[in-house]
């Protein structure tokens, strides 16, 4: 506060009796019963906390007498500053804190001028100083950021999840399987089912996620289940269909799904895709249709995938194709 | 003693003087002026708080099985971060109350920086001199939406893990760097190799509160240095400040507030339940539950989320999300920079380039309240818009006619908002009277019958504002005798 040092009003002397000094309150004996009564009151609510505590740990009681008891003091305080307290009101004045045209002209000369001078003079100085402390950042800017992470792989052709945002784990004959392990057999779901499954041995991974659903009772020999996606009539199996479980807005798991509308629901702003037609996005703010997984049944009827997606699984991102 | 300890530290530190100033300092009553009190006391109520759950909270996504004592959750696998949250709730005594005050206080803290914000605006305290103390304060409250987030993602828990998920994603957005952004925060594509949770506790218990602290420190000190912004009224110019003192008034009534708003923290944390994660469970990608919605300062950006149509722009082999990047960064991003900008494009579109102490009367600036109305407004539409869900069942509408309405009603909304509140404003600068405390009037009937009204008299209550305001007394003269040998008080000899 010694900037304000200057502003100190002179030394004043009122009498006791100045109208200032006098409490707010018209009843000053009421005033203080009240503060009284509240700082007892918050008194006794502290030692109910500590006995709470000792005792019980009973996590509304200690709500109650702590905060009770703080309500109690505080508006005890407050009673106490507002209605007994000097009511002024009392004044003080403000000072203009910008400086002289002249003080302000001599602080850019000294930057300006003095300043300016020593890097006239020394030119080369100057340059070095810069160059050093560039480096410098540059250098240091590097553990800080650069080490913090990988580098995306920039290649589609990549296979590792962890570094690329192309990559899935499910490859040509990936074993579907549940979140604990279990193998998933072609007899699992009924017409309606749905489950989270993953590529044996990636259980529980983020961009394998995927959800199959059975949409239909079809057997082995019966002609296979007509998708209204174009190109990919056999990419279900015996009534089976698997997409990616990632939603193509923000990457939310599409976890609900409306059997009666054979629609996904992404619970997190609401985006709705066409499970018939190939997941396409029917409403809410997903671009996307998810991508979908092509399934076959091998030899024990255990559900496996023809191939791995055909293309990035989850939201947009600048390098997406 | 206090006269000998204060020589002490005087000899030394030479304090008497500025201190003195310093007890002095007088603050303008108001009630107003309370909001950003709230806010202080609730960050300190964060702090206290704070330090407690960080003595047993693991910032760790190591498995683990869990043996605590909440039942459901017995020998599954979660995460030391998840079984110490939960473990923080059930197995540490008070530990429930203090979790669930930290999680109240966050919400008190950035609601009370959002009505404080708005009262300096609608009165039109951000102008100069206090540009700068807008800015920073503007800047505490991004740090303290950031610090939020941050925090109520640290338990691991289905909601919050699904918001991680999100921010990864909207991070990805961004073109050019997104990419790399998200794998440098996350330690590599989502979910990351666990890192993310040292990472936002680290910046959530040490960077981001040092900041706010810095910060903090800043606003107050401004405010000592500038003084405070009064509103009109007698004996009050631009050039002074009229109130009560530091000390003894302003100290005490701050303190009891301070109380007040701990206990009201503390009373919501034991009666109110927020953020029951071990009901949520542990986070897993593939798991979501229904119903996701962030804390309430999140909900604008959710909102926004919620109604951009699916816009992306694919092109010369790029993918740009504008879905994502539009109202999840461009949106924030131009709200923020109006806010820290706003000073100064009032300045400019008046050309009022004058020192105000004084503090308009919101409806004697219509179009800046007009403006205020306008973006509370949006912000109030964009927040709704983040249940679109939860409005369509609950008014059993469809939830295409909810996205539609919120679609045309949160760009048109606020702009009828403006002109309506300008009109209102300027409807009452017209009339007479308006905002004044009107005394009661005397009807009288004369013997001829004629009726005729006085205005009563000031009401002796109403005699606090009458007085003259004088300077805060040094010496306080006529000191009965019982009381002057009393500490503190000296008897002047004149
Ligand atoms: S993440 Fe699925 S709709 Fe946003």
């Amino acid at each position: 506060m010694s900037d304000e040092s200057h502003q100190v009003p002179p030394l004043t002397t009122v009498s006791v009796e100045d109208p200032h000094l006098q409490p707010y309150a018209k009843h000053p004996g009421r005033a203080e019963a009240f503060a009284a009564a509240t700082m007892v009151i918050g008194f006794l609510g502290f030692i109910g906390f500590g006995i709470t505590y000792w005792i019980s740990d009973q996590t509304q009681w200690e709500a109650a007498t702590l905060g009770g008891g703080m309500l109690a003091l505080g508006a005890g305080v407050i009673a106490w500053g507002k209605y007994l307290m000097a009511q002024g009101p009392f004044v003080e004045e403000r000072h203009e804190f910008h400086s002289t045209e002249a003080e302000r002209d001599a602080m850019t000369a000294a930057i300006v001028e003095r300043g300016g001078m020593v890097v006239q003079r020394r030119k080369v100085l100057g340059g070095l100083f810069a160059l050093g402390s560039t480096a410098m950042g540059v250098v240091i800017a590097f553990p800080l950021i650069r080490s913090l992470g990988p580098k995306p792989a920039t290649s589609r052709q990549a296979t590792n999840t962890d570094t690329s945002l192309f990559a899935t784990n499910w490859k040509k004959n990936s074993q579907l399987v549940t979140a604990d392990g279990r193998i998933v057999k072609v007899a699992d779901l009924g017409v309606g089912g749905v489950l989270t499954v993953f590529p044996k041995g990636y259980e529980g991974s983020s961009p394998d996620q995927t959800i199959l659903i059975r949409l239909a009772q079809i057997g082995p020999n019966d002609p296979p289940f007509q998708l209204e996606s174009p190109g990919r009539t056999d990419w279900g199996v015996q009534g089976y269909v698997a997409y990616s479980k990632m939603c193509t807005h923000l990457g939310c798991p599409v976890g609900l799904y409306q059997e009666l509308t054979q629609q996904l629901v992404c619970p997190c702003h609401q985006s709705i895709f066409n499970v018939v037609s190939g997941c396409v996005p029917e409403f809410g703010p997903a671009p996307r249709p998810l991508p979908q997984l092509p399934l076959k049944v091998d030899a024990f009827g255990n559900l496996q995938s023809q191939s791995g997606y055909q293309q990035a699984v989850g939201p947009g991102f600048w390098e997406r194709p | 003693m206090i006269d000998s300890s204060l020589r002490w530290v005087d000899d030394r530190l030479g304090i008497a003087k500025g201190g003195r100033t310093f007890l002095d300092k007088i603050f303008p009553d108001h009630w107003s002026f309370m909001l950003g009190e709230i806010a202080l006391y609730s960050f300190l109520v964060l702090l206290g708080t704070g330090v407690f759950l960080s003595l047993y909270y693991i910032p760790s996504a190591h498995e683990i099985v869990y043996h605590g004592s909440y039942l459901p959750l017995q020998g599954q696998k979660v995460s030391e971060a998840y079984a110490s949250s939960v473990g923080l709730s059930f197995d540490v005594k008070s530990g429930l109350l203090m979790r669930q005050a930290h999680h109240w206080a966050a919400d008190i803290f950035l609601g009370a920086i959002a009505v404080h914000m708005a009262r300096v605006f609608f009165t039109g305290a951000f102008r100069k001199p206090r540009e700068l103390n807008w800015i920073v304060g503007v800047s505490m409250l991004l740090l303290g939406i950031v610090n939020g987030f941050l925090g109520y993602s640290l338990p691991d828990d289905l909601v919050s893990g699904t918001g991680i998920r999100i921010t990864y994603s909207i991070v990805e957005s961004i073109p050019l760097v997104g990419s790399y952004l998200g794998f440098f925060l996350f330690g590599g594509n989502y979910p990351g190799n666990g890192i993310i949770i040292p990472r936002f506790f680290l910046l959530h218990v040490l960077i981001v509160p040092a900041l706010i602290i810095g910060l903090l420190a800043a606003h107050l000190g401004l405010l000592v240095k500038q003084k405070h912004t009064q509103f009109k009224g007698r004996g009050k110019t631009e050039h002074n400040v009229v109130g009560s003192p530091m000390f003894p008034t302003f100290m005490a009534k701050t303190t009891g507030f301070l109380f007040m708003t701990t206990a009201v923290t503390f009373i919501l944390a034991g009666f109110a339940q927020i953020n029951p994660i071990w009901q949520f469970g542990q986070y897993e990608p593939f798991q979501i539950s229904y119903a996701v919605q962030p804390d309430w300062y999140m909900g604008w950006l959710d909102g926004a989320l919620r109604i951009m149509p699916s816009w992306e722009f694919v092109g010369w082999g790029h993918t740009i999300p504008l879905e994502v990047l539009l109202p999840a960064v461009i949106f924030p991003g131009i709200i923020f920079n109006i806010f820290f900008a706003w000073p100064f494009i009032e300045a400019r579109h008046t050309g009022d380039l004058a020192y105000h102490n004084l503090l308009d009367r919101p409806r004697d600036r219509p179009k800046r309240t007009g403006a205020g109305a306008m973006m509370l407004m949006l912000m109030f539409m964009v927040f709704s818009a983040s249940s679109t869900d939860v409005l369509a069942n609950f008014f059993q509408i469809r939830l295409n006619s909810v996205l539609w309405f919120f679609r045309i009603a949160v760009p048109v909304i606020p702009v009828i908002t403006y002109f309506l509140t300008v009109k209102i404003c300027e409807e009452m600068a017209g009339a007479e009277g308006i905002g004044k405390r009107k005394p009661p009037n005397l009807v009288h009937r004369s013997a001829t019958g004629e009726f005729s009204t006085v205005p009563t008299e000031a009401r002796p209550g109403d005699g606090h504002e009458e007085l003259e305001a004088v300077p805060v007394p040094t010496f306080i003269d006529m000191v009965p005798a019982d009381l002057a040998t009393g500490p503190g008080i000296r008897r002047v000899m004149r």
